[in-house]
């Protein structure tokens, strides 16, 4: 998984510990943590990770371990306007494939990565429960429906 | 007066949440806020025609509002009580309006037993769900029955994991039970993962109470007092509602120590699933929520008997909860009468693809394929050919037109090559290609895939690269071979679930459509018009006129001819983009 | 106990309850192949995630095939392990795993020793049906290992080395699907992490993923330079298990073939890190009789006094226990304490300058290749040892010159720092250190000679044992543990203050050296390692001194040379006489 490196603040060591300690720094809440942590942060650097080993006593390598085996985590910070595609089946069969090849050709990224002005990253998550909608696409917390390749301009207009 | 809006996903995606807004301003401008109450209820179900505002107790099922919408409604429904038809359901054939969703296709075959709730009360106020019976089979098997007796109810039922696996829940807890220990669990997974499923999210969002009841019932049945849901971190909306229906249930004195005076403590906290399908296996969701990579291990041992924390573990799905209260209330002679000799009860399709009413749907087991696809969805969208309906998401397999009158349960859909799985139902039509679809679920499980045992890790790579082979037509016979062979060896040696169910779309595609793949890697040709790469794209010489307009579009300088002269593609620079087509103003390129 | 009946291949079966197919088969003689399983002799480890799918079998009524490593038998099991289902299969997996797999053997180092190729030969695998993508990771190279994972199997055997038996925690699962692999944290290189280098993860391998760092060619170029004295040591382990690279049986003790075959290769003085190890003794002997009296007189903290002679355990400490850095003796290690011998004082006896000598160690282990390259090992960036290889490694030189190893004559080492007491040999067994340094402290602390040498009590392979030795009235608790996870135990005691030891032994791996990561591969059967301790056992027991202090040389050299104990450790190499 790349990276990029950061140097914790005090207080961002204290807010890691703040979380550990919520959870009583039980080994078994590591996913928790990593939840929690990841939601303050917004990605989980390898500084956090290494803190959050040492204040539940268990191998980094083992945080590690678990940081890359879940789709949900991520070592890198997402776009100010993350972008997800559903790619579930509905919306597979209703043309996410051509949705989101409008986004990588428009945005110039692939899958995973971030404009290099840090406005959006695109990734792709596996249906939303909005079937009826299909494709949908989600920006943020707002659900996009019925999208169609011509449609996508539009929509990352409302972002500009 | 109620006026129930739906607040599922789905829906709230469409504003439903300033619908009721909405209403509230509207309603309390016009001073009705004391006389018609404005409820935002689970799923409705029928998210085609979301959002959907419904009118109680006259049934009235109005489509696709939008915001603007609710002035008209209020002034004429709620005050003048006339129903504003242009907002009423249409009846598909007759072009008419359907004033009570009774009478609605899509409702009329549908029997909700899991989903009872959801759509009538808001799933944020307890006492709601209080009225309808709710925490009355908790209270029952606390003041009646012994946990044996419970367990008996459940057994008698012949109520069957709804997870996909179909194992007999009351067996299941019946064996938890029998082992000894200071602690058990009672957890449930709601870590749907199928793509294309939302049947579990939507009872959590929709009435979560009966999830919860079903836990403690559980717990009191296997002798445990802490129960665990596992639930996606994706789905934010139901974690809110279970957060909020638990914080309740324990206000209540329906959670907690000493539950009803029964001296029973049962007590549930929320474990967060970070994005892995693997995870719906339940060693590994047990893994995952010990802190663990969500590796699967070996079974025997089963979690009955060393699960959670190396503890005896009771894991039931969502759906299978849901159903549990109702038995209580109803009998396990009602619930049993359900269904076919084997499969009882009913069961949640999450009805997606191609298919005129996507939604969620519940049907008694034995229902055929052909009932819930053309009558409850509407028949295929834009009229055309049904090809195939793919049930149990990447673990199942794609049905075809031969299999349209199999009545659905548990073994039929074993038997035809797919299987029950959580309940995902996608419609596919003409335009469909099987390979691609195979591949598409392929392409999942490689994903999805934990890594842990050889034959999913590195076989169901391989599988996908043979699939992209073919579809990209330089697939032999052989490749045809190698995939029977893989897929075979896959589903018999894999550690888990996820393995040995991985090659059904290649097998179940291969049974049902060797013909497509026969076009695929003998005549270099996708039926269906789907693959890329098997498509040419040609200029009709009669055609062109030589405007140039394909050729000064094209991205890759594909396309050649001068002015006024017929143009030509070179298929070997040609990305098949249709750029080229969709600038032609005279039908004069054409994809072979 | 309970027992169950079943038949396997129509062979009928008894075993207790609780045993797995797989060894319920080997106990009727029939082999069924594995590659991820993986069982730690005695200890009561087993490495059997069910992964590689290698070991599948029919079971009949069941609708999957079942892995024989991980499913247990139950009574009237019908059990077929070669099935035409079960075969094809078992190839189909194989090839899989080999269509994932470099195809370099021919310059693998692991080719000839790799279970993976061994596979593949045993099924006849002639071609593989299954080809596509490979995945790729970057090497990694530190002082001591080299992680190739493109050859990884994800057997996980290294994971539950330095996990579950050594608690390292460097190494963990990572990524998954077909990217998964086994790595340190964040993929980062070994030498940043804290690897201790003790090489069980290199001995549990079956493919090439993970193999020593070599320098052979090094050794070799060094040799061949007219301008270089090179000596060489050897480790008390090495002589107990290099037989077995040559087809002889284990704890077959090939001493003088080893020093026969050192000259021939070219190597100026053959000498013996025993001597070494003697000094070593006398060090950390005197220690512990200073440390001792000061207990005595009432400074609890001075006791426990932990052996310091493992680099591996060294390094282990220093990351995990820093708090507690001052309960290790100061004492080097052997390797390190011949180094500037052999630079400062032997090089001066011959009129050799420090630049023209090459010091080489022959060790059981990796972590002495990491020992060399530490700081405090080396004066002015010249090291104390220039190059430790492997017993492996050794018998890969020993092959390279086509000497016909088990054809030579016993040869003597040299003299003087090839002369070695019992106590020496047995520093590379688990409780051979503690006995050696039990022998001179009772000699020295009482001013009475021992009646008897042996301490049977401080032997074994339990992985924890303890014994009271009583010094003249004076009882002395020992406390011996092999395996870094054994140690934790005993070292977490000492910091809640549980411990009641006197003076602790260990050894990083289990078994000791003669279980080093450097050795022939025991392939986890403690029989081999049993076999080699007994060898050191028996070196000992015929040596004519088998007490350290009555080394003449050893004398010699603090009467010319040093002084007196405890100095070697504090004093700058280069200035012996400060």
């Amino acid at each position: 998984m790349s990276s990029i490196k950061v140097e914790l603040k005090q207080c961002e060591i204290d807010k890691i510990k703040e979380i550990c300690q919520s959870f009583n720094n039980e080994p078994g809440e590591l996913i928790n943590v990593l939840h929690k942590a990841q939601g303050h942060f917004g990605y989980l650097p390898a500084e956090v990770q290494e803190e959050i080993a040492l204040e539940l006593k268990i191998s980094v390598a083992k945080v590690y371990g678990v940081v890359t085996f879940y789709s949900f985590f991520t070592m890198l910070p997402k776009g100010l306007h993350p972008i997800s595609i559903c790619t579930g089946t509905a919306c597979y069969v209703r043309g996410a494939e051509k949705v989101l090849d409008e986004f990588k050709r428009i945005l110039n990224i692939q899958v995973g990565d971030t404009t290099k002005d840090g406005r959006f990253s695109l990734s792709c998550l596996r249906c939303v429960g909005a079937c009826g909608l299909a494709p949908v696409v989600m920006i943020g917390e707002k659900v996009y429906g019925r999208v169609s390749p011509d449609g996508v301009k539009d929509i990352l207009n409302e972002y500009s | 007066m109620h006026l129930l809006v739906c607040g599922g996903t789905g829906c709230k995606s469409s504003a439903s949440d300033t619908i009721v807004e909405n209403l509230k301003a509207e309603l309390e401008h016009n001073s009705l806020e004391d006389d018609v109450q404005v409820i935002m209820t689970g799923c409705f179900g029928f998210c085609e025609q979301g959002p959907v505002v419904k009118v109680m107790p006259d049934n009235t099922f109005y489509v696709r509002v939008t915001p603007g919408d609710v002035k008209e409604l209020v002034a004429e429904h709620i005050i003048k009580g006339r129903k504003v038809r242009r907002l009423l359901y249409e009846n598909p054939e007759t072009k008419e309006p359907v004033s009570d969703s009774k009478h609605m296709g899509f409702y009329r075959k549908q029997i909700r037993v899991a989903l009872r709730n959801c759509g009538f009360i808001n799933p944020e106020n307890i006492d709601e769900y209080i009225a309808r019976d709710g925490y009355s089979a908790l209270a029952k098997a606390l003041g009646e029955l012994s946990p044996q007796q419970a367990i008996d109810i459940i057994k008698k039922s012949g109520l069957r994991g709804r997870g996909g696996g179909g194992f007999p829940t009351g067996i299941k807890w019946e064996l938890t039970s029998k082992f000894e220990a200071d602690q058990k669990y009672v957890v449930c997974n709601a870590d749907e993962g199928d793509p294309g499923a939302f049947m579990d999210r939507s009872v959590l969002e929709g009435d979560p109470h009966s999830v919860i009841e079903a836990m403690a019932i559980c717990g009191y049945c296997i002798g445990a007092s802490k129960g665990l849901v596992y639930i996606r971190a994706e789905y934010p909306l139901a974690i809110e509602r279970l957060k909020i229906a638990i914080k309740q249930a324990q206000e209540y004195g329906l959670l907690g120590l000493d539950i009803l005076g029964s001296k029973f403590s049962f007590d549930i906290s929320l474990r967060y699933g970070a994005g892995a399908f693997v995870c719906g296996e339940e060693t590994a969701l047990i893994h995952s929520m010990e802190g663990h990579r969500g590796e699967p291990t070996v079974k025997p041992p089963f979690p009955a008997e060393s699960g959670y924390m190396k503890k005896p573990t009771v894991v039931n799905n969502v759906e299978t909860y849901a159903n549990v209260p109702v038995i209580f209330n109803k009998g396990a002679d009602w619930f049993a009468s359900i269904g076919t000799e084997k499969s009882k009860g009913t069961k949640v399709f999450a009805l997606a693809g191609k298919i005129n009413n996507v939604g969620l749907i519940e049907v008694p087991m034995g229902t055929s394929l052909k009932e819930v696809i053309f009558e409850i969805g509407g028949g295929i969208k834009n009229n055309k050919e049904f090809k195939a309906v793919q049930t149990g998401g990447p673990s199942g397999g794609c049905l075809t037109s031969k299999h349209l009158d199999t009545p659905i349960d548990y073994d039929n859909l074993i038997a035809s090559g797919s299987m029950m799985g959580s309940g995902g139902m996608i419609v596919m039509d003409e335009d469909d290609c099987m390979v691609a679809m195979a591949r598409y679920y392929l392409d999942f499980t490689v994903d999805e895939s934990c890594g842990k045992c050889s034959p999913c890790r590195i076989g169901t790579m391989r599988l996908k690269e043979i699939l992209d082979k073919i579809i990209k037509g330089d697939g032999t016979m052989e490749d045809i071979d190698r995939l029977r062979n893989l897929s075979s060896v896959i589903k018999d040696s894999s550690l888990c679930g996820l393995g040995q169910t991985a090659p059904n779309p290649v097998l179940s595609t291969l049974d049902n459509f060797m013909n497509e793949y026969l076009a695929h890697v003998k005549d270099k040709k996708c039926p269906a018009g789907r693959c890329k790469s098997l498509m040419i794209y040609k200029v009709i010489p009669e055609n062109c006129v030589g405007c140039t307009a394909c050729a000064r579009n094209c991205p890759v300088n594909a396309i050649s001819g001068e002015r006024k002269q017929t143009h030509f593609i070179d298929t070997s620079i040609c990305i098949k983009c249709g750029a080229c087509i969709e600038r032609c103003k005279f039908n004069a390129i054409v994809i072979n | 106990m309970e027992t169950i009946k079943l038949t396997i291949d129509n062979k009928p079966v008894e075993v207790p309850k609780g045993t797995s197919i797989l060894h319920a088969a080997k106990g009727a003689g029939i082999h069924i192949p594995t590659l991820c399983f993986f069982k730690l002799g005695d200890m009561p480890i087993e490495n059997r995630p069910g992964g590689c799918r290698v070991c599948v079998v029919e079971v009949q009524g069941r609708r999957n095939l079942a892995p024989a490593c991980v499913t247990d038998v139950t009574e009237g099991m019908v059990v077929k392990t070669h099935t035409i289902r079960a075969l094809n299969a078992r190839k189909t997996v194989l090839e899989l795993i080999l269509s994932d797999h470099p195809t370099d053997c021919l310059v693998c180092a692991k080719s000839g020793n790799c279970e993976l190729q061994t596979l593949a030969q045993d099924m006849g695998i002639r071609k593989l049906h299954y080809e596509g993508e490979q995945s790729h990771y970057r090497e990694d190279t530190s002082p001591a290992i080299i992680r190739d994972m493109d050859k990884c199997v994800r057997c996980r055997r290294c994971e539950m080395m330095c996990n579950d038996v050594q608690t390292v925690g460097v190494l963990s699962g990572i990524n998954r699907g077909f990217m998964s692999v086994v790595s340190p944290a964040f993929e980062m290189n070994l030498d940043h992490s804290v690897c201790t280098y003790c090489g069980q993860c290199v001995a549990v391998c079956p493919t090439g993923a993970l193999t020593e760092v070599d320098h052979t060619n090094a050794v070799i170029r060094a040799l061949a330079d007219p301008s270089k004295t090179v000596v060489v040591q050897t480790a008390p382990a090495v002589r107990a298990a290099l037989g077995e690279e040559f087809g002889l049986k284990p704890g077959t003790l090939v001493t003088g073939k080893m020093v026969a075959a050192l000259r021939q290769l070219g190597f100026d003085y053959v000498f013996d890190t025993d001597f070494a190890a003697d000094l070593t003794i006398m060090e950390e002997g005197t220690e512990l009789l200073n440390r001792l009296t000061q207990f005595l007189a009432g400074d609890k903290t001075k006791l426990p006094i932990l052996t310091s002679c493992c680099p591996a355990w060294v390094k282990f400490f220093e990351h995990q226990f820093p708090e507690m850095m001052d309960i290790p003796s100061t004492a080097k290690s052997p390797q390190q304490m011949f180094g500037p011998i052999a630079k400062e004082y032997f090089a001066k006896k011959i009129g050799v300058e420090r630049k023209d000598m090459v010091v080489v160690s022959i060790m059981p282990c990796l972590a002495k290749k990491y020992e060399c390259s530490r700081d405090e090992f080396s004066h002015n960036g010249s090291p104390d040892v220039d190059y430790s290889i492997s017993t492996r490694e050794l018998a890969n030189l020993i092959k390279q010159a086509n000497l016909e190893f088990d054809a030579l004559a016993d040869e003597d080492f040299d003299k003087p720092l090839g002369e070695s007491t019992g106590a020496s040999v047995i520093f590379g067994t688990t409780g051979g250190v503690i006995e050696a340094a039990v022998r001179t402290a009772y000699e020295l602390h009482t001013g009475n000679k021992l009646p008897k040498v042996d301490f049977e009590e401080l032997r074994g392979l339990a992985g924890i044992r303890s014994a009271t030795i009583d010094f003249g009235g004076l009882p002395i608790n020992i406390g011996i543990a092999h395996g870094l996870g054994n140690a934790r135990k005993l070292l977490e005691d000492i910091r809640e203050g549980k411990s009641t030891f006197h003076a602790i032994e260990i050894m990083a791996c289990p078994g000791g050296c003669i279980g080093g990561g450097g050795q022939p591969l025991h392939h986890g059967d403690f029989s081999i390692l049993k076999a080699r301790q007994e060898a050191l056992y028996r070196e000992d027991a015929g040596k004519p001194i088998r007490k350290s202090h009555e080394n003449p040389f050893i004398i010699e050299l603090y009467k010319e040379f040093l002084g007196k104990p405890l100095k070697l450790i504090y004093i700058n190499p280069s200035h012996p006489e400060e």
